[in-house]
């Protein structure tokens, strides 16, 4: 792994939407910062919601471009030669002009670099912004993606830059990640030193939980799992992990009151046995000593 | 013929109940409907309608560079052009990161000796099943860490909308992604409504408030369940006063109850579990096909 490792970055995630992996980045961030610096980065750029949880003041709004080509009418020639190289569909030739669909780009350059003319230059189009906020002793950093964007991986891949570049004299980092097993999870955890997978106990949770460990192996990523709304099924989550070789890390109760707590976007820390839960937790990822 | 309409349940956040409403609605129309799982990266669907994958096929959503050793000059051209780092240079040799590349061919185009072609890569698999109501089911598992999901999502859309002409079926109920991105948007291109499925949460609503800003652009209309409506009354209140004031159409309230986490346990439907829940439901769905002839 990292060798000149100065910080932790554990990524949160999970096959299924709506486990609870904000539930833990939020309340695993908010307890770090009782007694240290603690940085939490929402990579949930789609559909991002940590920063509902904390009363913390935005002091920065980065906005974060990303690089498409621009037709130019005079220039070009109409060799066709751009719609040719574009693999992706982005680029059209309608004869007598090029027609560019922004959503279907991925930024690879082929088009723009290739023209014989220079009549596509890559210009800068604004996908999303990186929000800080300052909460004391926790840093939120919230990458939103804006919604007529339909590609989340080039703004994630620009949070872990930021995060790079101005954050890593910060000890523990949290990565709140996208649901699902697709291009997006990977950007978000391929960075991270350790994935922390939140489940629960049903049918559905363990089958998205399974595609999710097989798509970390495929990166080599160690992994742990939590098992939230324990009591809520008896699905064999536990017998899983001990045969795939992950780490249990911990459960957090089926309670209403947790739901509820959540449903408010409050943390769970003011409950000194809901506190209790989120600190064994922290104490079991130390034992790791990533 | 008339022409078929396609039903998309959304969200925006994940958990929220999509699958458990879809797979109600499933149920209740039979053969009148062609399910579409497009969760094709959390693919849940199956474990509720028990499809038999009766027929399979590979999925291709792009291409991989192949780099032929042989033919190689050791230019470096291809790890000039390559904006994602995918060409690796190490031991007098050039390589090709499979899992780095995303498949643009720019490498293809700027290498002069000829020694990378780009070739198809799977990149899941698509199947087409019956399912236990007597009617079929297009669904797809992608492989682990695939890109481009939004391309399976319509082939999804396409094999259920043929197979629903195919049968003479009127809808197609299509389950959806949680987010915005592209396996979202390509569920709701050409979608006739999007069932938004929501909790009394406050993220619920950031995220369904985001989801309809994507509908809005497909110009699907949106229709909208409050799900679990009794874990927060007030912010039940908060959600119903926005779709109001949006003139989205409220289409039904789900308690949320032990009967459930019950359904989920078995991996059941909610309306194979609960006679009221099932009556709720068949009155939801009838009120979705309702608004469906008018669109």
């Amino acid at each position: 792994m990292n060798s000149s490792k100065s910080c932790i970055k554990l990524a949160i995630a999970s096959g299924k939407g709506g486990t609870g992996k904000t539930l833990l980045s939020t309340n695993l961030a908010a307890l770090i910062a009782e007694s240290q610096n603690v940085l939490l980065v929402d990579l949930d750029v789609e559909e991002p919601n940590d920063s509902i949880f904390f009363q913390g003041k935005l002091k920065a709004v980065l906005p974060q471009h990303k690089m498409i080509p621009e037709w130019d009418s005079e220039k070009c020639t109409l060799c066709g030669l751009c719609a040719k190289v574009c693999n992706f569909g982005a680029v059209v030739d309608l004869g007598t002009s090029i027609s560019i669909t922004p959503p279907l780009c991925h930024n690879c350059y082929a088009c723009s670099e290739l023209c014989p003319v220079d009549a596509l230059p890559m210009v800068e189009s604004h996908m999303g912004d990186i929000n800080l906020f300052d909460n004391g002793k926790l840093t939120l950093l919230e990458g939103r993606l804006n919604t007529n964007e339909e590609h989340s991986v080039p703004l994630i891949e620009k949070v872990h830059k930021e995060v790079e570049k101005n954050y890593s004299h910060i000890k523990y980092q949290i990565f709140d990640s996208p649901p699902g097993t697709s291009c997006p999870v990977v950007a978000a955890t391929s960075k991270c030193h350790y994935v922390i997978l939140v489940t629960e106990p049903t049918p559905f949770g363990l089958n998205d939980l399974v595609m999710a460990v097989e798509m970390l192996k495929v990166y080599d990523k160690p992994m742990g799992v939590i098992i939230n709304r324990d009591g809520a099924g008896n699905e064999k989550i536990e017998e899983f992990c001990e045969k795939e070789g992950v780490d249990m890390l911990g459960k957090i109760p089926y309670d209403m009151e947790i739901a509820r707590a959540y449903s408010r976007g409050e943390l769970l820390l003011g409950n000194g046995s809901y506190k209790a839960i989120i600190s064994n937790i922290f104490n079991a990822i130390e034992k790791l000593h990533l | 013929m008339k022409k078929i309409k396609e039903i998309v349940v959304l969200s925006g956040k994940g958990g929220t109940g999509k699958t458990s409403v879809a797979a109600s609605f499933a149920l209740i129309a039979g053969k009148d409907a062609i399910i579409a799982d497009c969760d094709v990266d959390a693919a849940n669907m199956h474990l509720v309608l028990k499809p038999n994958f009766a027929h399979s096929q590979v999925y291709c959503g792009g291409d991989v560079a192949v780099l032929n050793q042989d033919s190689c000059t050791l230019c470096g051209k291809c790890k000039e052009v390559c904006r994602f780092g995918a060409v690796d240079f190490s031991n007098g040799r050039y390589t090709i990161k499979d899992l780095d590349c995303e498949g643009c061919g720019y490498c293809s185009h700027v290498c002069p000796s000829g020694a990378i072609t780009m070739v198809e890569r799977k990149s899941g698999d698509l199947f087409i099943s019956h399912i236990k109501n007597g009617s079929q089911m297009v669904h797809a598992k992608l492989s682990p860490g695939a890109e481009n999901s939004g391309k399976l999502v319509a082939q999804v859309k396409t094999n259920a909308g043929r197979i629903a002409g195919e049968v003479g079926c009127e809808y197609v109920i299509a389950d959806g992604a949680p987010g915005i991105g592209c396996p979202v948007a390509s569920s709701l291109s050409g979608a006739s409504l999007a069932v938004m499925v929501t909790e009394p949460t406050k993220s619920a609503l950031h995220d369904l408030k985001r989801v309809l800003t994507v509908a809005k652009r497909f110009n699907v209309r949106p229709l909208c369940i409050i799900n679990k409506y009794n874990i927060n009354s007030d912010q039940t209140a908060v959600i119903k006063e926005f779709i109001e004031k949006e003139g989205i159409t409220h289409l039904a309230d789900i308690p949320f109850d032990s009967s459930f986490v019950k359904a989920m346990g078995q991996a059941k439907s909610i309306i194979e579990v609960d006679s009221k829940m099932k009556a709720l439901l068949e009155e939801t769905w009838g009120k979705v096909k309702e608004i469906a002839q008018t669109v």
